[in-house]
């Protein structure tokens, strides 16, 4: 396949919330790679929070309707039949929602009934495709066509990948995956592990890819959320990685808050550094780590690239 | 007899003797350990249909009692006293006081679905946990738990302006469950985020405070989100039978405004 024919090369972008505040540095460095990848991203139009993890325990069909708004702009007034969401918590709400007003009439009633008392017109499920930055750049671009666009090889950085809850449970909203050779996984998901290879990463063997990391309860469960995180810090240093590569800003700022309130109200230090995947990514593209915004985070990642010739 | 897997039964319920002597048989040591028999008879047979009212309980009918939920469960790790699967057998059998045992850490649900993941019955059991901890507050047998706090400040911020400002939502939440802003944490984590940071993005960053994001053409959806909350509120009210139980207890609480109508 050429890449000019290859699928996402021009998709709709629905960065949310998170990424405009503490994410800031996975929305830049993710801009950053769609520009060095000549991969197009058209951001949605006046969208909104799509409800998150907390919307829904108030009523989730709130959530649903909030998800729908967004898929409905960038169907409808954009024309797009793809969105691109980054954040795991805003990918997997678009996909539930588009899940549920497939199979639920209650569902289809509610979103109706908000959407034209709103007035815009009413997303349809199937209308778009929703796609996580990792399908994007792993279909967008190819593995072969990222290798030879590899220009600061990550060689020697050991990585742990973590994917956490969202990206893959509940199986049923993600009718792609599981698919067979060449499809993600939801209990083993290797998206990102494959690109990171190809980037020249030595992706080590991490048990807790999918383990929770407590981010529902980041502030008002605070010492549950602190355990889960040091068990995944752990695990990643004793499978000997340098870095942790995250693909949500939810996972990543739990892991940057607790690694911290670990350190200070329990006194654990651990060492490994955590850094989003399009931050590694660009970087091997020969982005500098001021480009991908790796000043942005909280684990201070410098000394430890510097030591590895990458930055 | 010995009792197996003593760990299953709760402390209160086993009764050791020391000296046990029954019908002139010494029956001390290895024989004097008995679990105290009891007799539900406060079963709340109404108890799995409320549940069922509340968004996620819904499928509760389908739980065939496999423990998959538990045996996959996050918090179950930390605390071994969650236990979806045994929760969901009380609401089942209606054994209301049971189940208030452990009110205190229902809550506690990160909503990381590896239950629902596992359940080979569609129950959704992440979805029972967040109907159940709803239940406990509705029906005033839990404070709201800081989880739902969090979960109103953030809702409410969604519904007025379309988006959320984490900023914003932290203030809220620790104002509203009374707790310090200032954790030595959190401000150690500012402090190491601070000192790396150029000054314009420092600049943006206290901007977005005062420029509260905001989806522009907001009110219409606002209004009628607002409408269907207030809807939906009204029908789990009924649901839990909520408004006679307001009624009875303002009944109870004026004895003598009732003998004066009689
Ligand atoms: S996994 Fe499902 S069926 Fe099994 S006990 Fe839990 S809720 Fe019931
Ligand atoms: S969603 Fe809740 S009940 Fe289910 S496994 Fe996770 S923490 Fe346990």
């Amino acid at each position: 396949m050429s890449t000019e024919q290859r699928p996402y090369r021009k998709v709709a972008y629905y960065p949310g919330c998170a990424l405009e505040g503490t994410g800031h540095a996975y929305n830049r460095s993710t801009k950053e790679v769609g520009k060095a990848l000549g991969l197009k991203l058209d951001e949605v139009k006046n969208w909104n929070c799509c409800g998150a993890m907390e919307v829904k325990n108030i009523d989730p069909k709130i959530q649903t309707y909030l998800s729908s708004r967004v898929m409905s702009i960038a169907a409808n007034e954009m024309g797009h039949d793809v969105v691109m969401a980054p954040c795991n918590g805003c990918y997997h709400n678009l996909k539930k929602a588009d899940y549920d007003l497939k199979h639920d009439d209650e569902s289809r009633q509610v979103v109706d009934r908000i959407s034209s008392k709103a007035g815009h017109s009413t997303y349809e499920a199937g209308q778009v495709e929703t796609i996580h930055a990792l399908d994007w750049i792993k279909e967008g671009i190819g593995e072969k066509e990222l290798r030879s666009r590899v220009k600061n090889s990550l060689k020697g950085l050991k990585v742990a990948n973590y994917y956490g809850c969202m990206y893959t449970r509940p199986r049923h909203i993600f009718p792609e995956k599981d698919q067979g050779p060449g499809s993600e996984s939801t209990s083993q998901p290797h998206f990102m592990d494959d690109l990171l290879a190809v980037a020249g990463a030595e992706n080590v063997d991490f048990p807790l890819k999918t383990a929770c990391c407590g981010g529902a309860h980041t502030l008002s469960d605070s010492d549950t959320s602190t355990l889960l995180v040091l068990n995944i810090l752990r695990a990643a240093e004793a499978a000997g990685a340098d870095v942790i590569a995250t693909e949500c800003p939810t996972c990543h700022s739990g892991l940057e808050m607790h690694q911290v309130r670990a350190e200070k109200k329990f006194g654990y230090k651990l060492e490994v550094k955590i850094l989003y995947f399009t931050q590694l990514l660009g970087m091997a593209l020969g982005l500098s780590p001021k480009t991908v915004g790796v000043h942005e985070n909280v684990s201070d990642s410098m000394p430890m690239l510097k030591q590895k010739g990458i930055a | 007899m010995p009792i197996h897997e003593e760990h299953l039964i709760r402390p209160e319920n086993l009764k050791t003797q020391e000296d046990l002597v029954i019908d002139g048989i010494d029956v001390s040591g290895h024989w004097s350990t008995f679990i105290e028999s009891r007799v539900v008879t406060d079963y709340n047979e109404a108890l799995e249909e409320e549940i069922a009212a509340l968004p996620g309980g819904e499928y509760i009918h389908r739980c065939w009692q496999c423990g998959s939920c538990t045996n996959s469960c996050t918090v179950n790790e930390v605390n071994p006293d969650f236990n979806p699967r045994y929760w969901i057998y009380l609401i089942r059998m209606g054994m209301e006081s049971e189940l208030l045992r452990d009110k205190e850490i229902i809550w506690q649900c990160v909503s990381c679905n590896k239950c629902t993941y596992a359940c080979p019955r569609d129950v959704v059991p992440e979805g029972v946990m967040k109907a159940t901890a709803h239940w406990l507050e509705l029906k005033g047998h839990t404070p709201k738990s800081p989880s739902m706090v969090f979960d109103e400040v953030f809702t409410e911020q969604v519904i007025q302006t379309g988006k959320i400002e984490e900023g914003r939502i932290i203030r809220s939440f620790f104002k509203r469950t009374g707790q310090e802003l200032m954790q030595d944490w959190l401000v150690e984590m500012v402090k190491r985020l601070v000192a790396k940071l150029p000054v314009t993005l420092l600049w943006k960053m206290g901007l977005a405070n005062v420029l509260r994001p905001r989806t522009s053409g907001w009110a219409g959806a606002r209004d009628a989100i607002q409408d269907y909350v207030d809807e939906k509120n009204a029908e789990h009210r009924k649901a839990l039978r909520l408004d006679e139980l307001v009624e009875l207890a303002k009944q109870e609480a004026k004895p003598g405004q009732q003998m004066a109508a009689e």
